[in-house]
């Protein structure tokens, strides 16, 4: 039987498994929102492409699913690219379907077009102009096979509105032929057994552990691996979720707003094993001084991020969860030096506990006035296990990374690449759409906050439980205190002097909206937003000028940390 | 260093794009780039010229190979090849000046393609420096017009590269 090739599209999403799709109708997919009648498939009807893209991405994030996403042509398809470069830069699956105008017009300025190849060429993984509806089946199959294979990442598909009505009898590849796309799978053996070698004779390790560990799915193995040699752990932005942070291994965060001992420990330890990290600015300051004293073993999907920003003494290319299975296998052949090994590291591990008593991670609590990191524990006490928490991007996001203590792997949902103010509401919805029992929570702020506030309006329609901590304190905070830092407290444009009544504004949405400016009603305004059905938006009127605190300045090593005490 | 990349591409829509536009958003300098269809009609094989240190090179060929529709990435550097490039220089040649041409065209092995009473049109292949070569001893004629191809390398001995 013929298929058109909107019909195609949508058959193909199904035999891929896609159940839901996040996205907004316009002229160039009328054809495709008019098959939706008609498919299994569940379409979320957010109320800007952006967030669209950030819901299908807490939905991949969360679920390890692709996601997938529809707009429209021009104005559609460019409202997506701020969210597919998010996506990008955290290496996150998602497939995204952008109309386009009939083939015959492209390149004419027709109505509503735009080159979305040629815009998200540097920010997809791959991307697809179909010119012809036989290679549409293959190219949907492609993308797929690319998005969730390798380093996942976002492919992009534009589908212009002439290929959505013509016909051609569908049949969907099983196979996909890539010649020039063959990830690295399994690591190197003799490359993992050096590694393991290294491990067993280092005096002062530290796991260096980044979102390719979340993406890869290793926290078992990552938890086995640490209590095998009792190394201590240190997570970045991405990877707060990957190890428990109550652990007593755990090091929490490091780099510029990470902990004292875990910038210490980096900045001291004889080896650094990354896991599925990329050595980001943010994580080491000034390069030069980034873990100096360490031997370098990197362990990534990825060639390219390997030596990309530091010289790094053993490489190994492939899947974590081979490569990792495959070194704890190596380790637990030698029971004598692992336990040998673990003998000679007490002495670090002693020192990295004075570190921890030195200088806890902690901030100066108030009585009067409620702290931002004293509603980030309120919450982290209050929620669930497995409850997920979504940020937006400033410094709410950098306090929730710092006080909420989290259980289990995919519950950290944030922008750590790209830093999208605005991403955390639409995720949070994207995640609960995924996980509708689950308590999912976006942390926020008053100014990210109000860049996809829309989507309130989304979680009501589809009642969806979402939960909204706005830690409101009038500033653009991040920036403010930089310029308070870094300018001479000339807080030029981030005085967000307009106060919004955001109670006000999450009921005529239809949700609830509950608002405190006292220490000792946080827990119960918490606690009533976590039994209330549907959506709610919390607002705390915190401390305004609170910093978050300790931060390496811009140019330094992370061991020069500006101190909260 | 300067360095000669061999990169054999999906013969498709926006390959060219994908390429170039990896070395300008990556900061990568490039200093002359062709490309041509192989035997094969579904792939093209680029030759890129390009400077950096080593580390820098790491990261292009990295980069290079990371592209989906990249199928090889050969760089000659430090490897036995054969480097050519094409040149057709367009060169005044009025009385005197044609026969002093003519015996420069000849001493290069280069050829005339193109001959008026004030002009010819030179054409010229070899190693680039040669061709500089020429060009500095053409310039005191009067060079009109000049077209360079970049140029294309391939590997000495009996052995290809697979995948044309």
């Amino acid at each position: 039987m013929k298929l058109t090739g909107s019909q195609i599209l949508l058959e193909s999403l199904r035999l891929e498994g896609v159940e839901k799709v996040f996205g907004y109708p316009g002229g160039a997919v009328i054809n495709i929102y008019d098959d939706l009648f008609d498919s299994p498939i569940q379409h979320v009807l957010t109320r800007h492409e952006q967030a669209a893209v950030h819901a299908a991405d807490g939905y991949a994030r969360t679920t390890g699913e692709v996601g997938v996403v529809i707009a429209t042509s021009g104005p559609g398809a460019t409202n997506t690219v701020t969210g597919i470069a998010t996506a990008y830069m955290d290496s996150i699956p998602m497939v995204i379907i952008t109309g386009q105008v009939p083939t015959a017009l492209i390149g004419n300025d027709a109505f509503q077009e735009a080159d979305m190849c040629g815009i998200t060429r540097p920010c997809t993984k791959h991307n697809y102009l179909v010119q012809d509806i036989r290679d549409l089946p293959r190219m949907i199959k492609e993308a797929f096979y690319i998005a969730r294979s390798g380093r996942p990442g976002p492919v992009l598909i534009d589908l212009p509105k002439d290929i959505q009505v013509a016909t051609m009898i569908f049949s969907y590849p099983e196979t996909v032929k890539l010649r020039g796309y063959k990830p690295t799978v399994t690591g190197n053996e003799r490359q993992i057994g050096k590694a393991a070698q290294m491990m067993l004779k280092a005096k002062r390790p530290v796991l260096y552990v980044g979102g390719g560990a979340c993406l890869a799915d290793v926290s078992p193995e990552l938890l086995k691996l640490a209590e095998l040699l009792k190394a201590p752990v240190t997570t970045t932005l991405m990877a707060m979720a990957a190890f428990p942070g109550d652990h007593p291994l755990a090091l929490g965060m490091l780099g510029m707003h990470g902990t004292y001992f875990a910038n210490m420990s980096v900045t001291e330890c004889d080896l650094l094993v990354a896991i599925g990290a990329r050595f980001d600015d943010r994580v080491t300051g000034r390069i030069e001084a980034f873990a100096k004293k360490a031997k370098i073993i990197q362990f990534d999907i990825d060639p390219t991020s390997i030596r990309k920003n530091v010289r790094v003494d053993l490489p190994v290319v492939g899947d974590l969860k081979k490569v990792l299975g495959s070194l704890l296998e190596q380790l637990q052949d030698h029971p004598r030096e692992v336990a040998a090994q673990v003998e000679q590291t007490t002495g670090w591990r002693q020192e990295i506990a004075g570190w921890k008593e030195k200088q806890p991670m902690t901030y100066k609590s108030s009585k009067t006035v409620i702290k931002p990191q004293y509603v980030i524990e309120k919450i982290s006490e209050l929620t669930d296990d497995d409850a997920i928490i979504t940020t937006e991007v400033g410094q709410h996001q950098m306090w929730a990374a710092q006080f909420f203590r989290f259980r289990q792997p995919r519950t950290f949902l944030t922008s750590g690449g790209l830093g999208t103010m605005g991403y955390g509401l639409p995720a949070a919805l994207g995640a609960q759409i995924a996980f509708p029992q689950r308590q999912v929570i976006d942390i926020s702020g008053d100014g990210s906050f109000q860049m996809n506030s829309q989507e309130l309006a989304t979680l009501v329609q589809y009642r969806l439980p979402v939960k909204i901590a706005i830690l409101n304190n009038n500033f653009l905070g991040m920036v403010r205190q930089w310029q308070q830092l870094f300018f001479d407290r000339r807080y030029s444009q981030t005085c967000m002097e307009l106060p919004i009544d955001f109670v006000k504004l999450a009921e005529a949405y239809g949700a609830t909206g509950l608002r405190t400016d006292k220490v000792e009603d946080v827990e119960s305004v918490i606690r009533k937003a976590l039994e209330t059905d549907g959506p709610v938006l919390m607002e705390f009127k915190v401390s305004r000028e609170e910093n978050v605190l300790p931060m390496v300045p811009a140019g330094k090593g992370i061991h020069e940390m500006v101190l909260a005490s | 260093m300067k360095h000669t990349i061999s990169v054999l591409v999906e013969n498709e829509f926006g390959v060219l794009a994908r390429v170039s536009g990896l070395f300008s958003g990556r900061g990568f300098n490039i200093e002359s780039l062709s490309v041509a269809p192989t035997l094969d009609p579904d792939t093209s094989r680029m030759t890129i010229v390009t400077r950096g240190d080593d580390r820098v090179l790491e990261q292009v060929n990295k980069q290079l190979h990371k592209l989906i529709s990249t199928i090889k990435v050969v760089d000659f550097t430090g490897e036995d090849y054969v480097e050519r490039e094409l040149a057709l220089i367009k060169v005044t040649a009025e009385a005197e000046s044609r026969a002093e041409v003519l015996r420069i065209v000849d001493i290069f092995r280069a050829k005339i393609v193109d001959v008026t009473p004030k002009s010819y049109t030179v054409e010229m292949t070899g190693a680039p420096d040669k061709i500089d070569a020429v060009l500095e001893l053409l310039a005191p004629m009067g060079i009109k017009e000049i077209v360079r191809s970049g140029p294309v390398v391939i590997g000495r001995g009996a052995k290809g590269v697979a995948g044309n």
